[in-house]
């Protein structure tokens, strides 16, 4: 039996673990340079004029705070709780992954480091890193798996002319894992002069953390807004979850709230029957892979599964290692949604808000979809609008059948 | 405490003053037989301790040749069950040649650690090299390992550096395999004379036999290294050897075997020429 603990918020210990999960699984070669990351790390995020020149950049460069919206048409059709939506894709670049990759570049700054590669999926990430490199001068690489170049060719050529040079990954199913793969080994090879920016809050201790904290301003954001907007908390807090980022950034000032419901969702793809999926929560087991112990979509052998989603940022057969321990530990619901519910919701949210999703927050809109009906019209649900759908419009005509 | 097979077998070659050649291959490739094959050539080629690579999907820090060979080795069908097999088998014939287990922690996680480190040890496994279990990791399985008597064999980089050596060969038995680049398997090709001054400096540190790896394709490299190291180890080119052999369908053919003995001959005359000719500077 689980027994909660006094407070959800404390974790990572001083070794990485939340719990069972996360920690430090990385080469000799890549661990002095991860213990200088943590030192470099827990100064810099103690230092009040690192935390003053970030919140300098969110406000002047990334836009934010983003405002909490009330979708007055989504929840009169849907006809129950009250949704209001972060609008974290109102963000310079799109989506939430601009927050983390501000604070890690002022990072890389202070490590002196002259080299900045990362992976990326949807290619949201990739942006966001671009972005920062173009605005310090720093020269970027970022790994992106073949099918996802191919799906997400807005954002490639946006980070071209952001000046990164893409690295296109055929290892694999070309996706967001083989991606990783290949950033680490880059990583490996260039270690003195690079630092590697991970998008997602993964990855070797303190990434998960780190990651974590700087996302967070999401959750916090939205705490003090819906105090303002309705002046009481949510009853229920939604994200999608790939990596979860986004989903821990908006849950982890929510956690002690013990009242609050907390819903990550899980990209379902073509359903939890068969391989076709990510959702590595609800039908993966624990392992190791890129540097944590967490959930994992993998065979009976260890071998780590492909997985599928229509979405690619959330095509990743891992999840950040402290979703797993608050999955364990009850704290926060995992759900599936599949491909054609994000479509669904997708296509909702465009008509009746005039908000194109990404087909990122298209997953928790429609884990939203099932759970406002639910729920009373006085009660509340806040979800993290995390990405802008423009990256999926081609993608999204083809599902629909739509020549372009 | 009796003496491991490879104690006994770095013990050997240092009366001789030879240094050891490891050779590394891909359980299961090209297939699990003919992987034995393999496996059974190679102490006749000249290999002193074989290195036994297990396939993993997502081998974060090997280069081309090594992820293929792992991914031909799963195509085919490879398994922890049959690699420990493979150890097995090769055991029943040769009862002196020390075997390494070479890879990622996640396909023995799965397999469950304790029960690993028993197949492995009644299999006739001498010790555990693993990429991604760092000193900070020992409690998960470097402890447990030479609990049974396994040797754990850590890797040091160039990273690794004076002050977190110490940590680094704590645990460490039956050699020390030193990482000649920053860098994944088999990529550029080690500066020598970096390589002999890293070897000294950790030879500073411990007693243990150092070997390196990492890049080092050639007989006439493999010379260089060995003048210093006490052993080397050349991996992606001898997968590359059994790759080249393949038909178009990565099935082995007559020459699969062959082919990886002549490559392990050569680095085997190539060691030993290097170390004759410093012997007779000496002499």
């Amino acid at each position: 039996m689980t027994v909660a603990p006094n407070t959800f918020r404390a974790g990572p210990d001083e070794r990485g673990f939340f719990g069972l999960f996360g920690g430090r699984f990385v080469a000799e070669t890549l661990m002095p340079l991860i213990l200088d990351l943590q030192k470099a790390w827990d100064e810099a995020k103690h230092d009040p004029a690192f935390r003053s020149e970030l919140a300098g950049l969110s406000a002047h460069y990334a836009g934010r705070p983003s405002p909490l919206y009330f979708a007055e048409r989504l929840s009169a059709h849907l006809g129950g709780a009250k949704i209001y939506l972060k609008r974290d894709e109102l963000n310079h670049t799109g989506s939430h992954k601009i927050n983390n990759t501000l604070g890690q570049i002022l990072l890389a700054r202070r490590m002196g480091k002259s080299r900045i590669i990362a992976e990326t999926g949807a290619g949201q990430h990739g942006v966001a890193t671009a972005t920062v490199c173009a605005r310090y001068g720093l020269p970027c690489v970022v790994y992106m798996g073949e099918t996802d170049v191919e799906r997400q060719k807005p954002n490639v050529f946006r980070m071209k002319l952001l000046g990164a040079e893409i690295v296109p990954v055929s290892a694999g199913a070309g996706t967001l894992k083989d991606a990783m793969n290949e950033a680490l080994r880059d990583w490996v090879t260039n270690v003195e002069t690079t630092y590697y920016l991970i998008g997602t809050a993964a990855g070797p201790h303190p990434y998960p953390e780190m990651v974590r904290d700087f996302q967070s301003v999401i959750g916090t954001e939205a705490k003090e807004q819906i105090m303002v907007a309705e002046g009481r908390l949510p009853d229920a807090v939604v994200a999608c979850v790939g990596g979860g980022s986004n989903a821990i950034g908006l849950f982890h000032p929510f956690l002690d709230d013990a009242d609050i419901a907390i819903y990550g969702v899980e990209a379902g793809g073509r359903g939890l029957d068969g391989d076709e999926h990510c959702a590595s929560l609800n039908a993966g087991r624990p392992g190791v892979l890129h540097g944590n112990r967490t959930y994992l979509l993998q065979d009976g052998d260890g071998q780590i599964l492909e997985g599928h989603s229509i979405s690619a940022g959330l095509d990743y057969p891992g999840i950040g290692p402290e979703h797993s321990w608050l999955k364990e530990s009850g704290r926060v619901t995992y759900v599936p949604a599949t491909d054609d519910e994000a479509l669904d919701a997708f296509q909702l949210c465009t008509k009746l808000e005039g908000i194109i999703p990404a087909l990122e927050p298209a997953h928790a809109l429609a884990h939203v979809m099932k759970l406002a009906p639910t729920m009373d019209k006085d009660q509340i649900i806040v979800m993290n609008m995390c990405g802008r759908g423009d990256k999926d419009v081609f993608a999204v005509a083809g599902h629909l059948g739509v020549e372009m | 405490m009796t003496k491991g097979r490879i104690e006994l077998r770095f013990g050997e070659l240092k009366a001789e003053d030879r240094p050891a050649l490891v050779a590394f291959v891909m359980a299961g490739d090209p297939d699990s037989e003919t992987a034995l094959d393999i496996v059974k050539a190679l102490p006749g080629a000249g290999a002193d301790v074989i290195e036994l690579g297990m396939p993993f999907s997502d081998p974060m820090a090997d280069g081309p040749a090594v992820q293929l060979a792992g991914q031909r080795a799963l195509k085919a069908g490879q398994t922890m069950a049959k690699t420990l097999d493979l150890v097995r088998r090769f055991r029943d014939a040769d009862g002196d040649t020390p075997i390494v287990l070479m890879g990622y922690y996640n396909p023995i996680y799965s397999y469950g650690n304790e029960r690993f480190l028993d197949d492995a040890a009644a299999a006739g496994v001498d010790g555990l090299i693993i990429v991604d279990l760092p000193p900070e990791a020992d409690d998960e399985l470097c402890l447990p390992a030479l609990a049974r008597g396994l040797n754990f064999i850590r890797l040091a980089t160039p990273t690794t550096d004076d002050r977190r050596l110490p940590a680094v060969l704590a645990n460490t038995s039956g050699f020390v395999y030193y990482v000649s680049i920053t860098g994944i398997t088999g990529s550029a090709a080690p500066d020598t004379a970096k390589v002999a001054a890293a070897v000294g400096r950790i030879k500073r540190h411990t007693a243990l036999p150092v070997a390196v790896g990492f890049g080092v394709k050639t007989a006439a490299q493999a010379a260089a290294i060995g003048a210093t190291a006490d052993g080397v180890v050349v991996g992606s080119a001898i997968v590359d050897a059994v790759r080249t052999s393949l038909d178009e369908d990565c099935r082995a053919t007559a020459s699969t075997v062959d082919a990886v003995v002549g490559l392990v001959r050569q680095l085997r005359g190539g060691i030993d020429a290097a170390r004759r000719e410093i012997a007779e500077k000496a002499g």
